[in-house]
């Protein structure tokens, strides 16, 4: 049986990692990922996980510490945002070469410059190249959920890749909701224990990890990389179904609200979806055709299930959390791509909004479906949500 | 050397068997060479411990061999350095205590 738990988004995923309880935890604060490491050094320190938390000087030891823990057989965590991120992006591209399951949550937040605390997207589409698989929630509760069925995901035979878990700075990390968080026993059964066919310590069976490739053998270490990150696709599906007899919830590439018979649709990752979910009720009740597609799984990719959800509209616009600087917006560039092999595609507009935190409002979402809705759209020119003229 | 792996028959993530540099010498970049003067060593075993790689053979002696001072030094004593594998990187020079261990620029 689950309980209910007044939460932040921040205490969610530091609940989740009290119940995978895993054996080394290596943070560096950063706003707004500050609280998931603060709740969880509490239960370090009050003694109800065993878990080794090492507080250390920059990010870039962070996960240099968590690469040598995996590496040698824990299960190691670490949690981000921003200019953590980008401060440990050596190791975000070696975690994956290695083939280490490590799982990070990470709070979005603008990268500088200028400064800025508050949420988008632009740390984390900055990483989406090199080969962590991302899962983007939308609230607390499935910045919980998604913390457990990434840990599961990530140490699946096929797959032993790391993964990001994302939640929207403040808006999600900071905001309280009603969040249900499964007992212990239930959690912990569905984690099971680490299980690695090989770790550096491991004396009696000794290997070398993290040798020089040079071109006569780096190519062949990629194309098992690329193989690993697609089996995590099938792989994905079938965690979310076993965590879903558990939790009651679904776990889909994507989620489609209201797109049955809809003749527009917006697609858009994270908070925003929740409200963009607002405007699709009213608007339905006022007889509008409209819908929402949440991408979840952001990689891997699912580029074919999107392309069959997508062929049903007949306008979609895609809303983007951040820049892709001198090309189309990153969320927008997989939908255009999704849809290449496409016999019926559907009109698309790009939009960019809610950079450094600035707010979208129902209105403005609203204006978005009005638009789509007008057919009043244009493939190639990106559009912007609430920027000053 | 053996015919090259494809993707599928690698390990995963590049990792290998330990102790593959075994089957290649690695000695081959070394521009200056440790020259071991055994006259004057008192087989203290330093400069062994301290060899970033593991250039500098050692075995059992009952019988002993002569060292510093004429001495006989019996027990574990070190051999010539394995050129196969020592880089030149002039550790074990800076680390003997007899300074017996001396680099030459190699020809
Ligand atoms: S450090 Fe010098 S004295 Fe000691 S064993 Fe090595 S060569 Fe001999
Ligand atoms: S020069 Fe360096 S590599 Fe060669 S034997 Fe001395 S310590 Fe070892």
């Amino acid at each position: 049986m689950a309980k209910l738990k007044a939460f932040t988004g921040a205490q969610a995923t530091a609940e989740a990692m009290r119940q995978v309880n895993p054996d080394v935890v290596v943070a560096y604060p950063i706003t707004p990922q500050t609280p998931i490491v603060e709740f969880f050094a509490q239960f370090v320190a009050d003694g109800v996980v065993d878990t080794e938390m090492v507080p250390i000087e920059s990010e870039f030891s962070a996960l240099s510490a968590v690469v040598g823990a995996a590496a040698a057989g824990a299960r190691a965590m670490c949690a981000t945002s921003s200019q953590g991120l980008a401060l440990m992006w050596e190791i975000v591209a070696a975690a994956p070469g290695l083939r280490l399951p490590i799982v990070m949550p990470v709070v979005n937040r603008a990268l500088s410059a200028p400064i800025n605390i508050h949420c988008d997207h632009s740390d984390t589409m900055g990483t989406a190249t090199l080969g962590w698989i991302q899962i983007y929630s939308e609230n607390a509760q499935e910045a919980y959920e998604n913390t457990l069925l990434a840990l599961k995901l990530a140490e699946h035979p096929k797959v032993l890749l790391p993964v990001m878990v994302m939640q929207d700075g403040f808006i999600v990390s900071h905001g309280v909701e009603t969040v249900k968080i499964l007992e212990d026993e239930e959690a912990k059964k569905f984690i099971g224990e680490r299980n690695p066919d090989r770790y550096l310590l491991d004396v009696k069976h000794p290997y070398t990890i993290g040798p020089l490739a040079l071109p006569d053998y780096y190519f062949e270490v990629k194309r098992q990389q690329e193989e690993a990150i697609w089996a995590a696709k099938e792989v994905y599906l079938e965690v979310g179904e076993e965590l879903s007899k558990l939790t009651g919830n679904k776990y889909p590439y994507f989620e489609e609200y209201k797109t049955e018979d809809a003749e527009v649709a917006i697609v858009v990752l994270s908070s925003a979806a929740g409200t963009a979910k607002e405007v699709v009720d009213e608007m339905r009740e006022q007889g509008y055709k409209v819908g929402l597609i949440k991408p979840k799984l952001f990689r891997p990719f699912p580029y074919k299930e999107m392309r069959v959800a997508l062929e049903k509209f007949r306008v979609v616009g895609v809303l983007d959390r951040s820049i892709a600087f001198g090309a189309y917006a990153p969320v927008y560039t997989e939908i255009r791509n999704a849809l290449f092999e496409s016999e019926k595609k559907p009109k698309l507009q790009s939009y960019v909004f809610g950079l450094g935190g600035r707010d979208i409002f129902k209105e403005d979402i609203r204006k978005v479906f009005e638009e789509l809705l007008s057919n009043n759209v244009d493939s190639q020119t990106q559009k912007y949500i609430g920027l000053r003229g | 050397m053996a015919e090259k792996k494809g993707w599928q028959e690698l390990m995963r993530g590049g990792d290998l068997p330990p102790a593959t540099a075994l089957e290649n010498k690695t000695g081959s970049w070394r521009s200056l060479r440790p020259v071991y003067d055994p006259s004057n060593c008192i087989h203290c075993m330093i400069c062994v411990a301290y060899c970033p790689d593991m250039a500098i053979p050692i075995k059992h002696s009952e019988e002993g061999v002569v060292g510093k001072g004429g001495r006989i030094y019996k027990g574990t004593v070190r051999l010539e350095t394995d050129f196969d594998y020592c880089k030149g990187c002039g550790i074990c020079a800076n680390e003997c205590p007899t300074k017996c261990i001396t680099m030459v620029r190699e020809e």
